[in-house]
């Protein structure tokens, strides 16, 4: 990357003190690193000149003073690759303007016993999960280099001060910078505790930090797996059985083989590939491999068999309890009055821009892998165990992402395309799957059919609330995990922790997996379950006759374990201007949500008119994460979330009929485009005291608040999605 | 057949049908422009052929022979960023950054033709699909690039 590019923007929201960190929450942590990361012992292989000091895995610095920080996990647009070295530079006391950025890689951390901790970027979880061994080895290093200067000038520790990549002894004035430190920094043993900022005197983290990959990407320079090139490689285009889990009974490649660059065309039993010298050539010689798919017993399948085996569910005898707070069917016999409704939401495929691709090449017993994935770890081991190698033979090289959305964590991908690079052994050769592959060979999100009962007292408050879920399980059939007393707990996300103060609440689970693979899908539970929750509580106010709001907030006592549901409800409305007077025809919807360890509400104006269009007339959505570690980062995911959750809203669908997906392309799975987005205001209220997560948070609360604000405006209730089934559409 | 990109001539022998995306891709090794539907449906494939955006997914490659075609690592000139590739890095336009290439080159085309485009022409121009969903600082970076006047 040219330094010219590396141009620092300031922003309107880059000061701190305006976004409202708390200054009251001082964190003191101290102690060594979490079991299993040991800083300073392991040095990672060298990518640059032999003598350059490292400090520990995560740091290495230049005699030119510059700093070398370590990425360990995934860029798809989530903006980690930035905020992650922000937690080590902060504590480093790094110049930001001399940092680099870089990959560690899975076989670094393979060899180095796992220095660099857990690789995924699934969960929105780098932040929270690694901001405290990250900070702590920004600090370790920031300590060495200081006892380096005070050694060499021979004064107290004590007198010396770290600040710009810089070590300055006050008293006598002298000062040396890092590169001219590391070197007998990184001969000095790290300290074994070290005494993290106090948040009040952060630099970096707080101030809306530009992304350190968007000049590559604007230049057209960035890498994706897509992009991946090497000597002699060829390419695969690959079609599955249709009807999932089908076989390959025969296949017919005569009409192709001949074909100009078509190398090979591999039957390999659980899909077809064909190998060409141009993936064009590849793709269309695949659409003419007579194949005879083994459908197996699935082969009849639709949507409406898939919705009655939920409704089943609904009605089986033997339920997963999730959650049981007093006695809820004594309860709602009790009641005043009881509201019911049951709510659905459909399979979604991820569509990521980029579609699945991978590039494996195996020489002997030695492979290399260049995955678009979300789990370098997962893709390492996957490819060892497909190829038949030891896991020390494989190298899996970071490459950006092109999107992930919960698609690129599971590894499916990497073991067709280790399976192609077998049969073509000793070829480099790259998988990339079509659109339609993509759509058609998901791992969607799940459908879910949620039922509600909600009983009142005659103050119309609520005594008991019965949430049954009946739907497929991510954790069982995809991880294949045990599920703690028969519960997902994606399946009843925001049910089995709903902050509400309720005293008698019933959560239950019917798990009904059916031939359509489920996976994590951006948001996952957090993406279905608060549409069916947060529109249900609105139903329960409709019935007590409160303001949607007000009925919330008395249910949200300020107390521990609600009180940031109340603030970040209370910021969102306050922002939205709720109850003050709207144009005639414009509704307002509303709802509050938790997920990813953060806090979240989000206010809609719409209005619908007799044509059943809906105009949104603004989006309000704010964030509690504890800390906003690079806010504009933050207001960029969620005006993302608000495109990517509309989507789904308004369009997204994936219907099966003959047990296959319907859709196949953005012509019949639409995609929200630039004249649909609506105006979207972000609040970012953060708390202090908490790191959560960012990413994914957003879309919990925009399918409530939407469809709230649309049920006030039809008078109607909506409790399905997408909204296109009850004849809706947006306007624009 | 011969083909101009980025300023450079290439002679390629490929099938005239082949559409230019992967003439560009797979035969020349120009990996800005990105695969992402294959019909002309998502403009992550976006370059620009005399100047218009053209997807290069559905363009065969033969139609597009003895034209100039530009793709996005021939926006910048000699290091220098395209106002619109400075106006993208102010504004942190991209995410993932897999479709920019292309947004980046309708918003060339379109500023070329309307220096100072509405909120409609820019709704009617910038067709492409963004999955991270960065329409809302598209929009206000082509805007910025209309105020203030610079090259486009």
């Amino acid at each position: 990357m040219n330094s010219h590019l590396k141009s620092v923007i300031s922003k309107a929201d880059s000061n701190p003190e305006k976004v409202g960190i708390d200054r009251r929450h001082f964190l003191k942590v101290s102690g060594t690193a979490s079991a299993g990361m040991s800083l300073g012992f392991f040095l990672p292989e060298r990518a640059h000149a032999a003598d350059t000091p490292q400090l520990n895995v995560w740091i290495e610095i230049e005699p030119n003073n510059t700093i070398v920080i370590r990425y360990a996990r995934a860029e798809m647009g989530q903006g980690s690759m930035t905020s992650a070295p922000m937690m080590i530079a902060e504590e480093l006391e790094a110049d930001w303007k001399k940092v680099r950025v870089e990959y560690a890689t899975a076989h670094e951390n393979l060899r180095t016993k796992r220095a660099y901790g857990d690789m995924a970027s699934v969960g929105s979880r780098t932040i929270r999960h690694s901001q405290e061994y990250l900070r702590k080895a920004g600090a370790t290093a920031r300590e060495m280099l200081i006892a380096a200067a005070a050694q060499k000038w021979n004064v107290p520790v004590s007198e010396c001060k770290a600040s710009l990549s810089r070590v300055t002894h006050a008293p006598s004035k002298r000062t040396l910078n890092y590169g001219q430190l590391a070197a007998d920094a990184a001969k000095l043993e790290a300290p074994k505790t070290v005494q993290l900022k106090d948040p009040k005197n952060w630099t970096l983290i707080g101030k809306s930090i530009p992304r350190v990959d968007i000049p590559e990407i604007v230049l057209g320079q960035r890498s994706y797996g897509i992009d991946t090139q090497l000597p002699g490689m060829l390419h695969a285009a690959v079609a599955a059985c249709p009807v999932f889990n089908g076989k390959v009974k025969s296949l017919d490649a005569s009409k192709v083989e001949n074909r100009r660059g078509i190398v090979k065309v591999l039957n390999m039993g659980e899909f077809v590939a064909v190998v060409a010298d141009n993936w064009w050539r590849a793709k269309e010689a695949l659409r003419e491999v007579a194949v005879d798919w083994d459908v197996g017993e699935h082969g009849t399948l639709t949507s409406a068999a898939i919705m009655a085996h939920f409704k089943a569910g609904m009605e089986q005898s033997e339920l997963a309890v999730a959650r049981n707070d007093g006695n809820t069917a004594d309860a709602l016999s009790k009641s005043a009055k009881v509201v019911e409704a049951e709510y659905f939401t459909p399979y979604l495929a991820h569509a990521t821009m980029e579609p699945m691709v991978c590039t494996a090449w195996l020489q002997g017993d030695k492979l290399e892998v260049w995955s678009s994935t979300q789990n370098p770890e997962a893709t390492l081991a996957v490819s060892a165990a497909t190829a038949g190698v030891p896991q020390a033979n494989v190298k899996v090289h970071p490459v950006q992402l092109g999107g992930g959305l919960g698609r690129k964590s599971p590894q499916d991908f990497t073991r067709q395309s280790v399976m192609i690079a077998k049969a073509m052994a000793g070829k480099p050769v790259k998988m990339l799957w079509s659109r339609e592959e993509e759509i058609q060979h998901g791992l969607y999100r799940p459908a879910s059919l949620m039922r509600f009962k909600g009983g009142l007292n005659a103050n119309g408050k609520v005594e008991a609330l019965h949430i049954r879920v009946s739907a497929p399980s991510i954790l069982a059939t995809l991880l294949k995990l045990p599920l703690p007393r028969g519960v997902d707990g994606q399946a009843v996300a925001s049910f089995s922790d709903h902050p509400y103060d309720i005293p008698n609440t019933l959560v239950d689970y019917a798990q009904r997996n059916t031939n359509v693979p489920v996976g994590f899908w951006r948001t996952v539970g957090h993406s279905q379950n608060p549409f069916g929750r947060e529109c249900f509580i609105d139903e329960l106010a409709l019935a007590a006759g409160k303001d949607p709001v007000a009925f919330r907030l008395d249910m949200l006592p300020n107390n521990e374990k609600s009180k940031r549901d109340r603030s970040i409800l209370e910021a969102v409305t306050k922002a939205a201007g709720w109850g003050s007077t709207l144009p005639n025809g414009v509704f307002r919807g509303v709802a509050e949500t938790e997920g990813y360890g953060s806090w979240t509400a989000c206010v809609c104006e719409v209005s619908v008119n007799a044509k059943n269009e809906v105009k949104i007339h603004r989006v309000v959505i704010g964030i509690d994460p504890g800390y906003a570690v690079n806010p504009d980062n933050i207001v960029a995911q969620f005006q993302g979330s608000v495109v990517h959750g509309l989507t789904a809203i308004f369009w997204g669908e994936n219907t099966i009929k003959e047990g296959r997906v319907e859709q196949s392309n953005f012509h019949d799975y639409r995609m929200m485009r630039l004249n649909e987005m609506p105006k979207v205001e972000v609040v970012i209220a953060p708390t202090g005291g908490f790191w959560g997560g960012v990413g994914e948070p957003a879309q919990a609360p925009l399918a409530p608040a939407l469809v709230n604000a649309i049920s006030a405006a039809m008078g109607k209730r909506i409790r399905s999605l997408p909204l296109k089934n009850h004849g809706l559409t947006l306007k624009v | 057949m011969k083909l101009s990109v980025n300023g450079k001539s290439h002679t390629l022998d490929v099938e005239p049908e082949m559409p230019l995306l992967w003439a560009l891709r797979d035969e020349l090794n120009i990996k800005g422009p990105k695969f992402g539907c294959g019909v002309a449906l998502c403009g992550s494939c976006t370059v620009l052929l005399n100047g218009e955006p053209v997807r290069s997914c559905s363009y065969p490659v033969s139609v597009a022979a003895g034209q100039k075609v530009v793709t996005i690592e021939g926006l910048a000139d000699k290091g220098k960023l395209h106002a619109v590739q400075q106006a993208w890095i102010e504004h942190q336009v991209p995410q993932c950054g897999y479709c920019q290439g292309g947004q980046i080159l309708a918003a060339v085309a379109l500023l070329k033709k309307k220096p100072k485009p509405t909120d409609q022409d820019i709704d009617a121009a910038m067709t492409n699909i963004c999955r991270c969903g960065t329409y809302a600082r598209v929009r206000a970076a082509i805007h910025s690039v209309a105020k203030k006047g610079g090259r486009a």
